[in-house]
This record gives structure tokens, sequence and C-alpha cells, in this order.
């Protein structure tokens, strides 16, 4: 099986404008700039070794696993029921509860650490899923060419230039009473979210479509499944790692951003939830800062790890970004 | 003007400093700034050019061609830069002088001419705006005046003054290419540094922009350095020719003479591997192996890991330039002045 | 030219697609919850209003869906939405909506504007000084300035500015114990009121246009022909922006119009938080009652003038960059 060669990923990060992620975006139709491309096996190795050198992406990824340990083991670390109205209200922080009670007499610490999961749910559902559309609708788009690409592309484009926030709140109203769990949070907002980075990813795979190795697979007689899975998409490695990371980001603004504005189903602990019930409670008249203030701040971390390490996926992906070693001493020009 | 030599280290230049030489380039080294290390991609150059002489420079991919035409016209941006010695351009040393120093000299007195046009041209200006840009920064602000001139130069060139108005994309690539010659003809200045100005064109277009170029030298009697890899082109147009090797200059003397008598064997190399239409058919030879890793220069001679006539001091021994008949050679093997008997 | 229509052609085509996505949703959604809404409310609203609204939520199922579609159509396009399920009597949708876009064209628009022109400038400026340790330390910073909830750094201010500090208000677009009027006090009110949302706004919103024309700007300085002007020794500042910028700053402007989607999105919340009451507001209050011909208007307005932002910008590229004015 033939090795695919080591090709540009395109000029990196597909951070969404607006919510977070830097961009360089790709114009309509333009082409990527080659860049550190990296594909197969040897580009685990490869990113591991790029992400332990680049600061930026250390704490990302740093950060990420905490949320995911959280996430993952949350009676560890908080042992209280979160949903438990068992205590005193509007507690301060005490040995007891780390950060105090909300106002209906539950531990906020618990809240916190347990509403880690459903954020992170969303993050990697809507990262994943939006990504696997973007990638079979940008690659067929490219691929198969002529008529199709024109009717997907339009769709695509339209998809695009509709205003999200607004549908997403339409679309929700819509789903019920209930509010939107975690799953139909994830469902909605894959669902109206993957067209940013498809038309990203159909670019590069424009820009792959007349390279020489898929020549030479196509004239060895590989069918056209087979060049795109095995040939085609491991190339594109990075724009798809940075659509993920866009993708989660994404999810995790406006999933809170639904949440908090009473769409989301309010059962449900998790970040945006605690936010609406703070509001709700009126908390900051109240004087009960950290209801306010903790479940923020863990959204700008969890969204801080996504954009750091997008961001640093562009640094690698785009060496002229790095930040630039000095030659002071050394140099005889001055600097310019 | 010997004062500005007088605390260098001997000169490498044929028979030492050449009276009113334009250009005066001494021991200049680059280096690049990389992840993985500091690559010297110039080391030591030296060399000079006289008022009116056509010399190429030639070499292989990543032999630093580029980047000492670029070290030369101090265009350098980080993470590359000069870390020795001098350019002494007109008796006064470039190196080290702000943009803002260089502003007396640059165009007025010496112009670049860059490989694509496509990509040396601001694609969101006219060609009109970009020839005025240049004049402005000069000192002329006339519009009247800007306009002839700027029609004046595409006419030398071949180019119907018209296009003036065209965006680069717009014009067909020969013609942008002929039209970043016309910018640097601006101000007539007295050099003119080219790196592979037609490396982008077709043979035929090749040659009729070669023929252009010397005909405007002759017409003005300006310098010429001319980078390429084109061993055919320097052979018919340069006065002189200076070949490069893993940034270092191997051989370097007068065209006509180094065809004629090849001495490095690297040079013998090159010759051999682009065969006269004219003369004997000879089978096609290259040079097998490739350059030496930059960030690892090996100790003794670059070449000597790909060189038929290798001894076993070159890989171990430092080569000096060495100066035979008027002609500067880096090889062991002409050590003593003389070419072995 | 021919870009112009093209993209006219584009604007029409996915103002309908909007259009016809606010037809089906009613109809698509499990039990078609518009309908209950409006069937509750019959009493209070008018039988011009109540037919419109009939066309545009499938309300009388014995006319055929197309017969419906076309009504509907037409009162979109004579802007006829129907009245308001929440207010009595009925307020009419359309003049209900004409009231609040003054107050977030104003707030988004002017904030917008500026987070862009500021954000920009200093993208320039980093980028040209890159490698000096301010732009080392920035770019991290904004990264993470652009990852806060808009909505939640809208409660920390009001937190430290309005609840504890008491500096700034930050409720409603004007105090409502003065009448309002075009004179200094209230003008001055306004502005006070608008302190608060258009920080919020500014500083959730520059991070993108800093990285982005930052990242841009030094791609573009690598360029050979940024190379060519220093060569033919052009003054810094006309490099750096009839060279540099102006090539870097081309996906911004389109980026602009594409992130306008998301903006709005923010300016939502960001009302919702202030109670500032602009179009934002208005929506998340039809949506928390059940105000469905609100809401989808709404939806439309939202829309087409994203819509509209779209081709101004699709303009502005072509007026800056020539190449695109030639037909693809």
């Amino acid at each position: 099986m033939a090795m695919p060669r080591t090709l540009g990923g395109g000029p990196g990060a597909a951070g969404r404008p607006g919510t977070g992620g830097p961009q360089v975006l790709v114009p309509a139709g333009g082409l990527p700039t080659p860049g550190a491309g990296i594909t197969g096996a040897r580009s685990l190795r490869r990113m591991v070794r790029a992400i332990t050198a680049n600061r930026k992406a250390t704490t990302g990824a740093a950060l990420l696993l905490i949320f995911s340990l959280v996430a993952l083991f949350p009676g560890v670390i908080a042992h209280d029921d979160p949903t438990a109205e068992i205590y005193a209200s509007k507690l301060g922080p005490s040995a007891h509860h780390l950060l105090g009670t909300t106002a209906l007499g539950q531990d906020m610490f618990a809240q916190v650490i347990y509403g880690t999961r459903p954020v992170l749910e969303i993050a990697l559902g809507v990262g994943i899923g939006a990504t696997v559309i973007a990638m079979l609708i940008g690659v067929a788009a490219a691929y198969l060419g002529g008529l199709w690409d024109s009717v997907l592309n339009l769709i695509t484009d339209v998809l695009l230039v509709i205003p999200l926030f607004p549908l997403l709140i339409v679309i929700s109203r819509y789903l019920g009473v209930g509010g939107a769990g975690t799953e139909v949070m994830i469902v909605v907002i894959t669902a109206t979210g993957w067209s940013y980075t498809a038309r990203q990813l159909r670019s590069q795979a424009l820009s792959l479509r007349n390279r020489d190795f898929l020549e030479a697979a196509r004239v060895r007689g590989e069918r056209p499944l087979y060049i795109v899975v095995v040939e085609i998409i491991p190339t594109m490695t990075s724009l798809l790692v940075a659509s993920f990371l866009t993708n989660a980001l994404y999810a995790v603004l406006f999933s809170s951003g639904l949440q908090f504005i009473g769409l989301g189903d309010p059962n449900v602990i998790s970040w945006g939830t605690m936010l609406y019930w703070a509001e709700n409670n009126e908390a900051f008249q109240t004087g009960q800062v950290l209801w306010i203030i903790v479940p923020g701040l863990c959204i700008v971390a969890l969204g801080a790890a996504f954009a750091l390490l997008n961001y640093a996926f562009d640094e690698i992906g785009n060496p002229a970004l790095r930040p630039v070693r000095s030659m002071r001493g050394k140099r005889v020009q001055p600097a310019q | 003007m010997s004062s500005l030599l007088s605390n260098e280290q001997p000169q490498s230049s044929p028979g030492g400093r050449r009276p009113g030489a334009i250009l005066e380039v001494r021991d200049l080294s680059v280096d690049y700034v990389m992840e993985r290390g500091i690559v010297r991609a110039v080391q030591d150059v030296s060399f000079d050019v006289a008022p009116g002489e056509f010399v190429g420079i030639v070499g292989e991919s990543g032999c630093g061609k580029s980047t000492l035409l670029f070290a030369i016209a101090q265009l350098l941006a980080p993470p590359a830069g000069i870390v020795g010695g001098t350019v002494i351009f007109e008796g006064e040393n470039l190196v080290g002088l702000t943009d803002k120093q260089l502003t007396l000299v640059r165009w007025r007195d010496m112009s670049v001419v860059m490989q694509s046009a496509m990509n040396a041209l601001n694609p969101v200006l006219s060609i009109a705006a970009q020839f005025a840009d240049a004049m402005r920064a000069h000192g002329v602000t006339s519009k009247p005046e800007i306009a002839e001139r700027s029609a004046e130069v595409l006419k030398m060139v071949g180019i119907d003054p018209v296009h003036l108005h065209s965006y680069p994309h717009q014009l067909s690539g020969g013609m942008r290419q002929r039209s970043m010659i016309a910018m640097a003809m601006l101000f007539t200045p007295d050099l003119v540094i080219m790196d592979e100005p037609t490396s982008a064109l077709d043979v035929v277009a090749q040659r009729s922009m070669m023929v252009q170029i010397k005909e405007l030298q002759q017409q003005f009697g300006f310098a010429v350095i001319f980078v390429t890899h084109d061993m055919s082109l320097v052979r018919h147009f340069t006065d002189r020719l200076m070949v490069m090797y893993a940034g270092q200059v191997t051989e370097s003397g007068g065209t006509r003479q180094m065809f004629e008598r090849p001495l490095h064997p690297y040079t013998v190399g090159l010759m051999e591997a682009f065969p006269s239409i004219h003369g004997p058919r000879v089978p096609l030879t290259g040079i097998p192996g490739s350059p030496p890793d930059l960030a690892n220069p090996p100790e003794g001679c670059r070449f000597a890991p790909r060189c038929p006539q290798v001894m076993d001091r070159c890989h171990t021994t430092a080569v000096p330039m060495q100066t035979l008949d008027g002609e500067q050679v880096r090889c062991l093997l002409y050590e003593n002045g003389e070419v072995p008997g | 030219m021919r870009f112009v229509l093209r993209r006219l052609g584009f604007f029409t085509l996915t103002l309908w697609a909007a259009v016809t996505l606010n037809f089906l949703l009613p109809r698509m959604m499990p039990g078609n919850p518009a309908l209950a809404a409006i069937a509750g409310h019959r009493g209070s609203l008018s039988p011009g209003a109540l037919r419109v609204m009939e066309a545009q939520f499938g309300l009388n199922t014995h006319q055929s869906l197309v017969a419906q579609y076309v009504k509907y159509i037409g009162d979109m396009a004579t802007g006829n939405f129907g009245e308001s399920l929440t207010t009595q009597p009925g307020n009419s949708v359309a003049h209900m909506v004409l009231d609040a876009i003054p107050w977030t064209l104003g707030l988004v628009g002017v904030t917008t504007v500026l987070a862009f022109i500021l954000g920009t400038w200093i993208g320039i400026v980093s980028a040209w000084r890159h490698g000096g340790r301010v732009d080392s330390i920035m770019p991290p910073v904004f990264v993470i300035m652009t990852v806060v909830p808009y909505f939640w750094l809208g409660l920390v201010l009001i937190l430290i500015f309005g609840v504890t500090l008491h500096w700034l208000p930050y409720f409603f677009t004007y105090d409502f114990t003065l009448t309002p009027g075009f004179n200094g006090a209230f003008i001055g009110n306004v502005l006070q009121h608008a302190i608060l949302p258009s920080f919020t706004l500014l500083i959730t919103t520059i991070g993108t246009w800093v990285l982005t024309m930052r990242n841009n700007m030094i791609t573009t300085l690598s360029e050979d022909y940024v190379r060519m002007a220093r060569a033919k020794g052009l003054p810094g500042r006309r490099i750096m922006l009839s060279y540099a910028a102006r090539n870097a700053i081309l996906p911004n402007v389109t980026g602009f119009a594409m992130s306008l989607g998301f903006v709005v999105g923010g300016a939502i919340l960001i009302e919702y938080v202030f109670n500032y009451q602009g179009v934002g507001y208005l929506l998340l209050d039809a949506v928390n009652n059940d105000d469905y011909p609100l809401m989808q208007a709404l939806f439309l307005l939202i829309t087409v003038v994203v819509l509209v932002a779209i081709l101004l910008s699709d303009i502005a590229t072509a007026i800056l960059d020539p190449r695109t004015r030639e037909a693809s």
C-alpha cells in the first residue's frame, strides 16, 4: 500500500471568527500554502514532539487533560451529590464546601466538577461530528467536481451566511419545553455548524486533487473511495485537527450561551446551566459572586485550552508565525 | 580608499584590490538562525565588480547564491542576517546601515530584479503606481515627470506604455518580467542585481530577455550581477563568472577562460552537465551525491564527498582560495599556485 | 460588474433559503408548537393578522402547502409579519421590530466597526514589530480574550462597575424616568447606558481581528513584493500600509462579513444581560413567551442584515483587490 507523500497541511487553524480561535482564512477557492505537512504514523510522533516544543500547545494540552480527567472521574474529586439540595443555602466557601453553596442549597464545588462532563461531551460530540460531516462534504465536493461540487458548495455557502445563534435559538425553542439536553445540543449545534470548516477542507482537497500522487493512484486503477480514504484524507490531518478544535470551542461557547438564556435542559448540571440558575436567583444582587465567576472561568479555561492548541497548530503548520529567535549579538545588520 | 581595507584580513580577490571597482565584497558571511541550529548559508565570500561588468554567479539550489545576492543588497530579513564581512559599494560599507540610510543608495545606484515578477510585483497596485512609488521615494514628485519617465522605461524594454495602468495579473509572464527590468532602470543605476530573472520563462523568452538585458547594459553602462543555475546562459552573456558550492566560492575568473579550462572538479562537473549543442556528442553526466548539511559543515573541503579527484587530505584540511593565472580556485589540487603536473 | 451581479444573485438565493427555512421549521417540528401558541391567543388577534399567520404557520389545513407558501412569500415581501402574540392588543410585529432596530444598530454596529478598526491596526503594528517583546506575550493574551463568553464578561463587568462600584448603569437602554427626546441630557444618558455593553462586545470581539491580521501580515511580510519595496528604498510606513497591510487585510475583509453572524449571536446575549432594548433582547423575549410570529420575523431580519453586510464587504473586497474584479 503506497504511503501518501508528505504534503502541505493547509494554513492550519480554522478559528471561527467571533467566538474564538485565530484564523488564517483560506480565501474562496484559494490554495493553502504547503506547510509542515503531517501524515501517517510518522505524524503522531511529530505531533507529540511539536506539542511539547511549543509552550502554547503544552499549556492547552495540559488544561485539556485536566478537564478530561475531571469529567471522567468526578466522584473522585467531589464527594457531594451536585443535585442534592440538602445544605444551607448561600453559604460562603469553607472546608466543607470549597466554593460554598448555591441559593438552592447545593454544593457548588460538586456542581462545577460534575458539570464538566456534559460540556466536554458536547465539545467532543460537535468537534467530531462537524468535522466528519465537513470532511465528507468538502472532500466529496472537491473530488466529484462538476455539478455535485456546485450544489454542495452552494448549500455550504448558504448555511455559512445564515446567522447561527439566532437559528440555534429558534430551533431549540421549537424542540420542546423541556429544553435541549446534551444529545440534542450536540445534534443541533453540529447540524448548523459544519459549513465553516467544510469550506476550508474543500479548498485544500481541491488543491490536492491534481497532485501527482493522486494521479499515480488513479492510474494504478484504485477505486475513488480508496483514493479518498487512503490517499487524500491522511494528508489533510492538520486541517482536520484544526477543524475539530475549532468546532469544539464553538460548541462550548454556544451551548453555554443557549443554556444561559434558558434553552438548555435546566435539570442538567453544567457550567452554562449553573450560570442560568445564578442569574435566575439574582446572584450578584445578593452577593453570591462565586456562583457567577467560577463557572464562567471554567468555560474560559476550557475554551482557552482549545484555542491555544489551535493557535499552536497554526504556528506549527506555518513556521513564519513562530516567535522569532533573537539574533542580538550575532547580527551585524540592525534589526528592522 | 585604501584605509577602508587596512584592517581587513588578506584579501582573496584576484591581484589585490581592483582600481575603480564599484562593488567590493570582503569575507561576507550570512547565518540563518533555525530551530535545529545555526546554518551558515554564505561563508567568507569575497569578490569585486568593476563598472559595466557582467558577473555571473552559478551553483546548484541551496548553494547560497540567492542569499548572497540579498545580503549584498541588504535585503535579508530574520531569521537570516549578515554576521561578518563588508560590502563596499561605491566607497561606502553598506553592512550595518539602517533602511533609512540605505534609501540614498537604493534604486538610484543599485537596483534589484527578482525571479518571479508575479511574486515581486504588488498585486493590488498598478504598474504605474509601483513605478511612481520608487520615484517619489527618491525626490521625484512632479506627476508629469513621473509619467514621462515611466513611459520611457517601458519603451526601453519594448512594452507599450498603455500598459502602465494595468495590474500585474493582467500582463503576460514575459511582459511582467520585462516591466520589472524597466522598473529597475528608472534611475539608470550603476549596478543591477538579478536573481534568476529568466528561470520562470520558456527558452525562447529567456533568450530574448537576456539579449534585451545585454543591450540595455551596453547602452547605459551599468554593471550586472546575475545569479542563475543555468550554465548555458552565463556562457554567452557574462564577462566574469563565479561558481558557488555549499556557501563558498569555489572558483571565479573570466568566463571564457573558465569554460575553456575549468579548474575546480565541481566546475568541471557543471560544465559537463551542460554539453554544448554545437559540440561533439558526449554522454550526459551528472554529479552524484548531494551538498552537505550547512548546519554541520564538514571540516575539510565541502565538495570532497562527491569529488572524482578527491585526496585523503581533502576531508580534513580547510581549503583556502588560490590564485592561478588571474583566476581563483578553492581546491587543494592547486595548492602551490600551480596546475598539478 | 459581473462580480457584483453574481454576489447579488447569491444574496437573493440565501434570502430565499432563509425565508423558506422560516416556512418549514414550524411544520417540521414535532407537534407544531406554533399552532398551539397561536390557537391560545386567537381571541386577541385581528383577522388580517390571523390570515397572515395561517400561511406562515400552517394553521389552515385545507389550503395546499404550495398555496400557503405563495401567500407567505407575498406577505413577507410586503412586510406583513402578523401580530405579536404577547403584547395586548396584538401589536404589529413589523412595528415592534422597527422600534428595536436603531438601538441594536447603534450599539452593535458602532462597536463592531470600532473593534474591527482598532483590532486590525493593532494586528498590523504588532506584525510589523514581529519579534519584539510585546509581540511575544500579546498573542496568547488575545487568544484568551477571544474565548471569553460574551454574556459572562457582561455579568462580570456588571458586578464590578455596576453593583460594586456603582460607576455605570447596566440596566435598559436609558433611565426610564427620563422622557426620550433629542436633547443633551437624554443623549448623554443613552451613551452612559451604552458604555458597559459596548465595552463587553469590544473586548470579546477585538481579539479575533488582532490575531487574524497579525498572522496574515506576518505571512505577507515574507512575500517577495515586500522585499522588493524595501529594495526600492520606500519609506517604512508606505511598505507597511500599501504593500503589506493592503494585501494582508483582504482575508480579514471577507472574514468580517462572515463573522458578523457570530457577532450577532454575541450581541443577542449581551442585550439580554444588560436588558438593552434592541433586536436581540426582543428575540429572547419572544422566545421566552412563545411568540412565534415575532421570533420568526426577527430571525429573518437578522439574516437580511448579515447578508447586506456580506454584500458590502464583497464590494469592498472588489475595490481593494483588483484580481477579484475579473470574472472567475
